[in-house]
């Protein structure tokens, strides 16, 4: 290959797209290293706190699409300060300044300012994808900056943000001239929409394919909408909670019935039933449903619905679905590959018996041969049950179960559940994330740090019982990259034990766990080039000045993660850098 | 259980009232005035001991668990528990509305818990035939005839039940 010219090598890269294969070319050879650096339009950054903007321009001068991800896991659950960092400014200040030619920026779990998208639209000419998932700081403002300024926008994808929503014209600020775009999601304000403008903005756009609105866009103006853009492959609708009258309800199923192209579903934070009817013509058509936040729904209406989705690939649901339901989404959806069962009684306040169990689980497990991915949150499991899924299911990629209540045994055997989460890790050859639950021993870390040669993304919480757990899963998971344990009996030793381990790793994640201040400290001085975070949220925050007897106390979260770029200078009071 | 021990041993019955003269060891009827709600709890299944004793604390006081994001956490209407107070009746009782799947469910229900019966329902009359009328607060705060709406919309708007006695709802 070395007898080519570079263009030819680099015509020939150009068809490796994935990310690990592309780190990988880049290794065999200093030309091989150069070609491919010049040439790499796409970057996935999974730690922001990895590296800088300026080595990152640096290396990759032609990049046009940039993924960064922020915070860790665990900052969806409450696990991280509010300010804990994660800041894109720095990112687009330095992708501004060096005049990159940026096209597309996903980001995760990042903090991003109106003062951030401003700059954003302003700097980047032929600016086309924003999409953001699960970040905040900002507002409609910002927004309306983007659709203001990026005259080639296509995508504005907003995922689960935490959106100050002032209630503005932010729609309006796309300009007539603007007919470009494929992908509108805006699902998470909270706020009114100007209905008007986002009709004449659908309308204007004949290539929009994915539409997602907001629970403010009551069931009139959805069906001009539909009527307007049959061409929709994507629809996220809004909160229905009142019945349709009959004419509405016409209309309602006369415009869907002409979005013939239409394979995903989603949205309906409240539906009432007969509305949910209103979509039963295009339900064969649906790969992709997620009806996981329509809380009220009772679960018949969801299993008739879903007795029309032959073709369903990816189904999102809450567990008012029940076993019953589950078993006849086992017999429908034959073609079925996702499956995330959601709960839907978090205070446990009912005694309710009709949300799912181990038996809906197995069900599913056995009906639905290409189920490769599944996230189930239940009150109650068995071993029996999981030896059985292990079984009718060695594909799994991702598995992960959550029973609700901590350390809870095997219901029939009281036993813990080792047994059946070994049998997962070993039955199921390709599995890259499992998140266990339940009671749990060493002898769980065990079996997965013999079996699970895949494993990169393990998260456990309130399971085993010495160092040894930790120890089994460090030293026998290979492709391990990110570690996320709480409230679980390891400590020290399991952290120390053996430090380059984590120059294999992303990330790992303890909290409220056994390891104590003296062992952080020790690992931070063998480790220069890792960040030991300390998050402690008390009144005393300044750790260092604190007296030698403190590092035996108890560290409350700890952070540690990779990197090249030495201790972030952002960091909080409430976080210490060790 | 532990419970039932407690119970004997505070010697209840000094305490309570009963209409009869002293002595007399009737079961008192559901409208007179109990001034042990224990006893009434002692007689019932396990559904209200569990409310009683709720599960241990732990459960619903982890900070983050379960590992839900708190966009969902909002999004879901925990309880669909209501109060049900029946004129007379000397303590309320509580259901779960989800356990019934329509009106006739949740009147035989009633019906057997407070051991009345209700009339037969019309759109134009309300409930014929006995002297209790069954009604419901609403999410607007409004008192209104049970039955009158589609199943699942009562359900998802019922806030409490009352069933009154006839005389006290003329309108009705």
């Amino acid at each position: 290959m070395n007898y080519f010219p570079d263009e030819v090598i680099e015509h020939i890269f150009d068809f490796i797209s994935s990310h690990k294969d592309r780190n990988s070319i880049s290794l065999v050879s200093k030309s091989w290293h150069k070609i491919e650096r010049c040439s790499r339009k796409r970057v996935f950054i999974g730690n922001c706190y990895a590296i800088n903007p300026e080595r990152l321009i640096e290396r990759f001068p032609s990049l046009r699409s940039l993924t960064l991800k922020g915070k860790p896991h665990f900052a969806d659950f409450n696990l991280v300060p509010h300010e804990w960092g994660g800041f894109v400014h720095p990112w687009i200040v330095a992708l501004a300044k060096a005049r990159v030619g940026l096209q597309e920026l996903r980001l995760k779990r990042m903090v991003v300012s109106d003062e951030s998208l401003e700059l954003l639209s302003r700097s980047f000419a032929s600016f086309k994808s924003l999409v953001l998932v699960s970040c905040e700081g900002f507002t409609t403002d910002g927004l309306a900056s983007v659709a203001a300024n990026c005259r080639h926008l296509r995508e504005l994808d907003l995922q689960e943000n935490e959106i100050e929503d002032h209630r503005g014209q932010w729609l309006n600020c796309f300009p007539e001239s603007s007919t470009a775009l494929t992908s509108l999601n805006f699902s998470c304000l909270k706020g009114e929409t100007n209905l008007a403008a986002l009709e004449r903005l659908v309308a204007r756009s004949p290539n929009l394919e994915s539409l997602k609105v907001n629970r403010a866009v009551p069931l009139d103006a959805l069906t001009r909408l539909m009527s307007c853009a049959p061409q929709l492959v994507d629809l996220g609708v809004g909160s229905y909670e009142n019945e349709p009258d009959q004419e509405s309800f016409m209309k309602l199923m006369a415009a869907i019935k002409k979005c013939t192209e239409l394979r995903s579903l989603s949205g309906f934070s409240e539906v009432a039933p007969l509305c949910l009817s209103a979509f039963y013509p295009i339900c064969q058509n649906l790969t992709s449903l997620n009806l996981s936040y329509a809380a009220e729904i009772q679960g018949n209406h969801l299993i008739r619905f879903i007795q029309f989705c032959k073709r369903l690939q990816r189904l999102w649901i809450l567990d008012s679905i029940g076993d019953k339901g589950l078993e006849v989404g086992a017999s429908t959806c034959k073609e079925l590959q996702e499956l995330r069962v959601f709960p839907s009684d978090l205070h446990d306040e009912e005694d309710n018996d009709t949300a799912v169990t181990e038996i809906g689980l197995v069900a599913i497990s056995a009906g639905c041969p290409k189920l490769h991915s599944i996230l189930y949150f239940c009150k109650q499991m068995t071993n029996a049950a999981l030896i059985t899924v292990a079984k009718n299911c060695p594909n799994f990629i991702r598995f992960r179960l959550c029973i609700l209540e901590p350390n809870k045994p095997d219901h029939t055997t009281s036993q813990s559940l080792d047994e059946g989460f070994g049998a997962i890790v070993q039955a199921c050859k390709g599995l890259r994330r499992l998140s266990v639950s339940g009671l749990l021993t060493d002898k769980v870390f065990l079996y997965i740090g013999m079996y699970a040669e895949q494993l990169e993304m393990l998260s456990i919480a309130f399971a085993g019982d010495t160092d040894k757990g930790m120890l089994y899963v460090l030293n026998g998971c290979k492709k391990m990259r990110k570690l996320e344990i709480r409230d679980s009996p390891f400590g020290n030793a399991a952290l120390l034990a053996d430090v380059d381990k984590y120059r294999t790793m992303r990330s790992l994640w303890m909290s409220s766990c056994e390891v104590t201040l003296g062992g952080c400290k020790r690992l931070a001085r063998n480790a220069p080039w890792l960040n030991v975070e300390i998050i402690n949220e008390n009144e005393n925050n300044d750790l260092m000045e604190r007296n030698e007897e403190d590092e035996r106390e108890k560290v409350d979260r700890l952070y540690l993660y990779r990197t090249v770029v030495g201790a972030r200078k952002d960091a909080p009071p409430c976080v210490t850098i060790l | 259980m532990a419970y039932e021990e407690v119970i004997n041993e505070l010697n209840l019955k000094d305490t309570e009232l009963r209409l009869g003269l002293p002595g007399t060891d009737e079961q008192a009827e559901v409208s007179c005035v109990k001034s042990n709600k224990r006893q009434f709890h002692q007689s019932n299944d396990e559904h209200n001991l569990k409310e009683e004793y709720p599960p241990p604390p732990a459960k619903t006081q982890i900070v983050g668990w379960p590992p839900v994001r708190s966009n969902r956490k909002n999004n879901n209407k925990s309880v669909s528990y209501v109060k049900v107070s029946m004129d007379g009746a000397p303590y309320l009782r509580k259901i779960d509305l989800k356990m019934y799947k329509n009106y006739h469910e949740l009147l035989k229900a009633l019906e057997n818990m407070f051991k009345f019966t209700i009339g037969e329902y019309s759109e134009r009359e309300g409930y014929k035939g006995s002297g209790f009328v069954p009604t419901y607060e609403d999410k607007d705060g409004d008192w209104m005839l049970v039955g009158d709406v589609p199943w699942d919309m009562f359900s998802s708007s019922c806030q409490k039940l009352r069933i009154m006695k006839r005389s006290e709802a003329p309108a009705f």
